[in-house]
């Protein structure tokens, strides 16, 4: 059941269309920073450019994606029609107007603060404004998801709860606290200052409350990629999902670990005490465990697949998988750049570690792999897999889509292990312009060069991406018959109270939220003459 | 199913998912506030409870300094801010045309050098006031001005600083495409560009405006930073900087904003 299919595409072209846009910008700044391009001469140009990009692709762009399939499986799984379409369709215009609003400053350099807001730099109150809608439109879907969901257990008191929408209503919820911290900090905090009625901002208090958002919302972004794991790969490429228990338990993990965990974005801060650093640390070590739980559960599930295809022996059902078959190329890529980045990752949340990185292109690096490669692959996965039911056409260019995922992966290698190569070398990031002639910096020279290079195969993969889409949505009609999702080698008649429910999970998430980020909050509130002057950016 | 309560000490996944995570918690805390805390070695804790503060974040008061180590040259004692200096008048200006007569010789008759000294006509006054204060309290030293200046009072520095911002401006010399060191630094060696407090890009508070001034001073005023010779720099702003150039930027920079006589 795919009633809603309008909304749904409205989501998806209004986040692939930004996605591109901001991806020209992206390759442009890798471009201008390299050896292969003199110095632009003013940075302002170069921090406008990371600011849209980082805006497009860091808030517009997943919560789109987020939003519009998670109206999908609503519809799908619970097999009825949307409850509250025209709510729906209020919190797509006000993330669409937010995104107008939010980019309009940017545009004009009254907003060159990256998306990260870094107070005390403070932007025209418009940009802030702008993003606040766009989060608003999301919470919106929040509400719309949970409250589907109400309904559809009236109705079937007692059933497990589809496992997609499962999935689905975990992401929501999460994304509900975690988008909390962020927001307190943009309403509370920046725009009075902003707005003029204040010139001081407590930064230390800032940069603990976007912590709080900052890293939370990677797995807010992460929780469509694991969704299409389970759901659209095994049932694409002919499997079953080996477990479906063990994929609630990967789903509610996410819900208790993802965001109590924020601070090993500030090892190198000295506002927060290192005991706090250390316990942050130590679930952020946490996190990896819902993600290998969810690598051998779908790695089962594929194996069932290219055994069912008739694949013999330890290792003949690799061979037997149909790796012609886009979804699965998605997902082999997908792990591949999983596996890469999180094993970087490990080096980001060790307290120790962290400092032969922290705020080196490094980062950038790790960030790129994770979000752009292995999440974003899946995002174009579910484009593709998806379009046929919301178009009504066929999605024929089966290739040309093999191309795409392809040259993404390819791109996103070669774009993203000299970044990290150079981190380590020491090269910071957020820098509009490098000078390669000195000893120690001519060594950067060649990687950024190659590191551009992938950068542009990123971009042709891109529009390739587009390409295929607007084909999609120009071909022939046909029947694309029914959208379903993957069903599990033993679908589960009756599930353990837990596994069918959020509140004991989201009980933890609070809990922790009080133990690891309930002290340097109200410590950082209570501490006196910890706010600076305001650096009002562009004019303010 | 559902029939048995979710937050009941009966249901297993209740019970051990609290525990679980509340055994994480409190292992993590023992580890992070006491246990690695106090195996610091270049800290020690007067006790436990010293320790877990510390690693909450706590700010503790730092000893009292025992011996206030000086520097080992005088360092520059004036604080500009935007009031420091009254707004000028016609009086002000006057005064400081009649002290000025004594720095003729060098400075010129209406503020332009003929030898390879400084220009003055039109300087900002904050930065002249600046330099006079430093040649007084012998923060910079020079074996004409320092003799020069000893008997200025300070209303008197504020006057002759006011006459000579008051005197027009040499037309700015024409020298050219921008140098890289003045219109963007390098960024990687810690240089911001010369153009954002010399100008033409920009101006802060107690700089001086070099265009037009003479290319041999401005090259030895940057060597003597350099070296250290030169030590009136708030905060080592400028011997920061001089001392990360390359002589050909000093060169560059030099013959960007100057003028030969």
């Amino acid at each position: 059941m795919l009633a809603s299919r309008r909304l749904i595409l409205a989501h998806f072209w209004l986040a692939f269309g930004g996605f591109i846009l901001a991806l020209f910008l992206g390759a442009w700044q890798m471009f201008i920073r390299s050896p292969l391009h003199g110095w632009i001469g003013n940075p302002e140009l170069y921090y406008r450019s990371v600011t849209a990009h980082g805006t497009m692709m860091a808030y517009v762009f997943p919560t789109l994606v987020a939003m519009g399939f998670g109206y999908a499986i609503t519809e799908v799984s619970l097999g009825r029609p949307l409850t509250g379409r025209n709510w729906a369709w209020l919190g797509f215009a006000l993330v669409a107007l937010g995104t107008v609003v939010a980019i309009i400053p940017v545009g004009m350099g009254r907003a060159s603060i990256l998306y990260t807001f870094y107070p005390p730099m403070i932007a025209n109150a418009a940009y802030y404004f702008g993003v606040v809608f766009v989060v608003v439109g999301s919470w919106i879907w929040v509400a719309l998801t949970s409250i589907n969901l109400r309904v559809w257990r009236h109705r079937n008191p007692g059933q497990p709860i589809p496992f997609a929408m499962f999935a689905n209503t975990v992401g929501a919820y999460l994304w509900a606290w975690t988008s909390v911290g962020a927001a307190v900090e943009v309403l509370v905090q920046i725009l009075p200052v902003a707005l003029g009625l204040t010139t001081t901002i407590n930064v230390a208090l800032a940069r603990v409350l976007f912590s709080w958002t900052l890293h939370a919302i990677v797995y807010f972004w992460l929780i469509p990629t694991y969704i299409a794991y389970y759901t659209i790969v095994p049932r694409a490429i002919g499997g079953r999902i080996y477990s479906e228990p063990m994929a609630r338990i990967s789903f509610v993990l996410f819900l208790v670990v993802a965001m109590p965990i924020g601070i090993h974005h500030l090892f190198m801060d000295p506002e927060v005490g290192q005991g706090f650093k250390f316990l942050h640390s130590v679930f952020t070590a946490l996190v990896a465990l819902p993600t290998l739980l969810t690598v051998f559960t779908i790695s089962a599930s594929v194996e069932i697949a290219g055994r069912l295809r008739g694949g013999r022996g330890l290792f003949g059902w690799l061979t037997a998988l149909p790796w012609r078959n886009p979804l699965m190329l998605a997902l082999a890529f997908s792990f591949v750049m999983l596996g890469f980045g999180g094993a970087g990752g490990l080096v980001n949340m060790s307290y120790q570690l962290d400092s032969s990185i922290h705020n080196t292109q490094w980062v950038t690096g790790h960030f790129h792999l994770i979000f752009a490669g292995a999440i974003v692959i899946m995002y174009f996965a579910i484009a593709y897999d998806m379009w046929p039911h919301l178009t009504g056409r066929a999605l024929a260019s089966i290739g040309l889509m093999r191309t795409q995922l392809w040259t993404w992966f390819i791109g996103m290698i070669v774009l993203t292990v000299p970044w990290h190569y150079v981190g380590i070398l020491g090269m910071p990031r957020r820098m509009a312009f490098f000078d390669y002639s000195t000893p120690t910096t001519t060594a950067w020279a060649g990687w950024v060069d190659t590191s551009v290079a992938g950068g542009l195969i990123v971009l042709i993969s891109g529009v390739l991406f587009i390409v295929v889409l607007i084909r999609g949505q120009l071909a022939p009609r046909v029947d694309p018959g029914q959208y379903r999702f993957s069903v599990a080698m033993h679908a589960p008649r009756t599930l353990p109270a837990a596994l069918n429910s959020f509140a004991l999970w989201v009980g933890l998430m609070l809990a922790l939220t009080v133990t690891n980020y309930g002290f340097p909050i109200a410590h950082l509130i209570g501490l006196p003459d910890a706010a600076v002057p305001a650096i009002y950016i562009g004019g303010g | 199913m559902q029939a048995q309560p979710l937050f009941s000490p009966r249901n297993p996944w209740f019970i051990t998912s609290v525990i679980v995570t509340a055994a994480i918690a409190l292992i993590a805390a023992g580890f992070g506030f006491i246990w690695l805390p106090l195996m610091e070695r270049n800290t020690s804790f007067a006790d436990v409870w010293t320790a877990i503060c510390s690693a909450a974040g706590l700010t503790q008061s730092s000893p009292a300094p025992g011996v206030i180590v000086q520097p080992p040259a005088r360092l520059s004692g004036v604080f500009l801010t935007a009031s420091t200096l009254a707004p000028s008048d016609a009086v002000t200006i006057g005064r400081g045309a009649t002290l000025a007569l004594r720095c003729s010789m060098c400075h010129g008759a209406r503020g332009l050098s003929q030898a390879n000294s400084p220009n003055l006509a039109g300087q900002y006054a904050p930065a002249i006031y600046k330099q006079l204060q430093d040649f007084k309290s012998g923060a910079r030293v020079n074996a004409v001005m320092s003799p020069l200046v000893a008997d200025l009072t300070t209303q008197e520095t504020r006057e002759l600083a006011d006459y000579y911002a008051y005197l027009p401006r040499p037309p700015s010399p024409q020298n050219g495409r921008v140098p890289e060191i003045v219109e963007s630094g390098a960024p990687v060696r810690g240089i911001a560009p010369c153009g954002a407090c010399h100008g033409p890009e920009g101006h802060k508070l107690g700089t001086p405006w070099l265009e037009g001034e003479p290319v041999a001073y401005l090259r030895a005023q940057l060597l003597a930073f350099k070296d250290g010779t030169r030590h009136n720099d708030i905060n080592q702003i400028m011997r920061n900087v001089a001392r990360q150039m390359t002589p050909a930027e000093i060169d560059a920079a030099a013959q960007f904003y100057g003028v030969r006589p």
